[in-house]
């Protein structure tokens, strides 16, 4: 095994990898809001692709006008499915929501199916697809947008929950709604805004990543998997921790190809995955937490 | 009151005996329209629907008008077995088309055999036809004919390590089979056996592993949208190792899927992917041109080469009602074994009571890209 391909796999698997970690993001978002896991994530993430492409290649707008509009497109989708959906039923238990979410993102599958077919569509790299070799492996240009936009998402994040009034809010709501409301926060609000959040983030994740994965009608449940299994073992509910459980996830998956058998890379990584989570319970990141279970 | 009774029953009987004499040659379909099989389904529904409105409108069969009655396995074993019995026990059809992937159809086969009516697959696995079963046929190449011709196209230009790179689905192992049986029969080193999931978006990691063995070509199995992230890959990695896919991606999708990464790859496929180059004098080029132009006309998008297997289907269940004279399930049967040099759209037909797929590799040309186009090879 020469270095120039080890090289390879790592690079592979970090570009895998953070098409892991900013679906996980998205999860983390609503998370940290509600105690929710929003299966419809993927489905977020599908809609910015989608919408991207619909807009260049049946709208002939251009890209850089189409990657905003398709990301508000489905901004607006996450407000439509926390106000048609999550709110009338606000009361219920965790799980009853998770489930809903879980049938949200079945409609949103079966909407997209009808408007836009079965076809895999792809979408023309942002800055060309010669790849740049750096010590024998090939890295494509769209990799490096994928890194860049992750780490900007990512520290924004960071920011947005520890400096502003609104993102400590949107935490105060998800350790005890009933007190956050008693101190002034809207809740309802706040999980809205949550929904956005993660919405945006899921289709500005989709839209990068579609001149590399392509797209289709159906791509939302892969990254949806893999990308609940990318929080969990970074730990739920911290941002980084998810990013880097994406990274880590898409890292396995690549050797796993590599060393052993590419019959066997995904049975590996969730191997690792269970490995860990008889360690580690918590996730890699995650804190102790003994009240929430 | 009583004379009144007795002109209802008359009517009742004048119009039994009057729709018995009108009676319709019922077609039954059990295919794939929704699901992950959808693009199989779709135009196979679209081409039968297509194929019977043409036929009634110039008379039907043989004068009597034909019924086309399509179910929707949604690409579900249980659906499909559910549909077959309907059309079996219900609508009691004279023959049946379909199922369009090969498991479904592995799955309702016993059922054609005991109820004795036909049934023409649009599936393509060596197991539906082999060893035969009187009552089942079917239409699409057998992956032996396209590896046949692969290897061929292989040994003219002097390769002899190859790499194998399967989907882990269906249609992928059932050609790994295949190939792991031909290459070294063909007397080529099987150097490298890899595979990759229908849902994955990346196989960087398993052309790098083919690449560490150094093979003269790599051969990927699989359909749309997997080999197109393969060839992409493979230019990405900057990889010259020549690449033949399968004939499951000979659709203008994977050239659009793959886009630059397309150019030069190689495959075999059936004639409908490039009617155009198809010389004047050929068999299938009148049925070929007939069908192209039918199908856009009707439904405005593009022909694929999974709608033509329903069309061979209808085409030959209709010769053989034409040729016997009788559309009762056992004369179907026995007239498709008389059908000999039959062209369809995906190949020239003969089957016989040894060989109900009727086609061999001569059904393929080997094709490239070119500037985003097919090229027939020579």
């Amino acid at each position: 095994m020469d270095s120039s391909s080890l090289l390879q796999y790592l690079i592979t698997g970090l570009t895998l990898g953070s098409t892991y970690g900013l679906t996980a993001l998205g999860f983390t978002i609503i998370f940290n809001t509600t105690g929710v896991i929003n299966f419809a994530q993927g489905e977020f993430v599908m809609l910015g692709g989608m919408m991207s492409v619909f807009l260049v290649r049946v709208l002939g707008v251009t890209v850089p006008l189409a990657v905003p509009l398709a990301a508000l497109g489905t901004m607006l989708t996450g407000a439509l499915v926390e106000r048609l959906a999550i709110r009338p039923v606000r009361g219920c238990p965790s799980i009853n929501l998770v489930i809903i979410t879980i049938g949200v993102s079945i409609l949103i599958r079966g909407l997209a199916m009808l408007f836009w077919g079965k076809d895999t569509h792809v979408l023309e790299p942002f800055s060309g697809d010669q790849p740049v070799m750096v010590l024998g492996a090939a890295i494509m240009p769209q990799a490096f947008w994928v890194l860049a936009i992750s780490v900007i998402l990512l520290t924004g994040l960071k920011l947005f929950f520890s400096l502003t009034t609104q993102g400590k809010a949107m935490l105060a709501c998800s350790f005890d709604p009933k007190a956050a409301s008693l101190v002034g926060i809207g809740v309802q609000r706040m999980v809205m805004l949550s929904f956005m959040i993660s919405a945006l983030i899921g289709a500005v994740g989709g839209i990068i990543l579609t001149p590399i994965t392509m797209t289709s009608y159906d791509k939302g449940i892969m990254l949806g998997l893999k990308g609940f299994a990318a929080c969990i073992l970074g730990g739920l509910g911290n941002p980084f921790g998810a990013a880097a459980g994406g990274l880590i996830l898409g890292v396995l998956e690549s050797l796993g190809a590599g060393f052993v058998s590419s019959a066997y890379k995904d049975a590996l990584a969730f191997i690792v995955l269970l490995i860990l989570l008889f360690v580690k319970p918590s996730g890699l990141f995650g804190q102790k937490d003994a009240k929430r279970v | 009151m009583k004379a009144a009774r007795w002109i209802v029953v008359l009517l009742l009987y004048l119009l039994c005996s009057a729709s018995a004499l009108a009676e319709s040659i019922k077609i039954g379909a059990v295919l794939s329209v929704t699901g992950p099989a959808s693009f199989l389904g779709e135009p196979e529904k679209n081409t039968l629907l297509m194929l019977r409105d043409q036929v009634n409108s110039k008379g039907g069969i043989n004068g009597q008008q034909v019924e086309v009655i399509v179910y929707d396995d949604e690409s579900d074993v249980n659906k499909c077995v559910m549909a077959a019995k309907k059309l079996l026990d219900q609508d009691r059809v004279s023959v049946v088309v379909g199922p369009s992937i090969s498991g479904n159809t592995l799955a309702i086969a016993k059922f054609f055999s005991s109820a004795q009516v036909p049934l023409i697959s649009c599936a393509a696995a060596e197991k539906i036809v082999r060893p035969v079963d009187p009552w089942i046929f079917n239409t699409p190449q057998l992956d032996r004919h396209a590896v046949t011709k692969i290897l061929l196209d292989a040994q003219s230009r002097k390769y002899s390590k190859l790499a194998i790179l399967t989907v882990s689905d269906g249609y992928g192992q059932a050609g790994r089979g295949v190939l792991k049986e031909l290459i070294p029969a063909q007397g080529f080193a099987l150097v490298a056996d890899e595979s990759f999931g229908p849902k994955d978006t990346d196989m960087t990691a398993q052309l790098t592993k083919i690449k560490g063995t150094s093979p003269d070509a790599i051969i990927c199995w699989g359909t749309n949208p997997g080999p197109a992230v393969v060839a992409r890959n493979r230019t990405q990695l900057g990889l010259t190792t020549p690449l033949y896919m399968s004939h499951g991606v000979a659709s203008n999708k994977f050239i659009e899927l793959a886009g630059e990464a397309a150019e030069g790859l190689i495959l075999p496929a059936g004639r409908l992917v490039a009617v155009e180059q198809v010389p004047a004098g050929h068999p299938q080029k009148r049925v070929l041109e007939e069908y192209v132009a039918n199908y856009t006309k009707t439904y405005n998008t593009p022909v694929s080469s999974f709608g033509g297997y329903a069309h061979d289907a209808f085409a030959l269940v209709r010769e053989a009602i034409i040729k016997g004279g009788s559309a009762k399930p056992s004369d179907i049967r026995n007239n498709l074994e008389k059908i000999s040099s039959f062209a369809g759209t995906s190949g020239v037909y003969s089957y016989s009571s040894d060989n109900h797929n009727g086609l061999d590799e001569n059904a393929f040309i080997m094709v490239t890209i070119e500037k985003g186009a097919w090229k027939v090879m020579q």
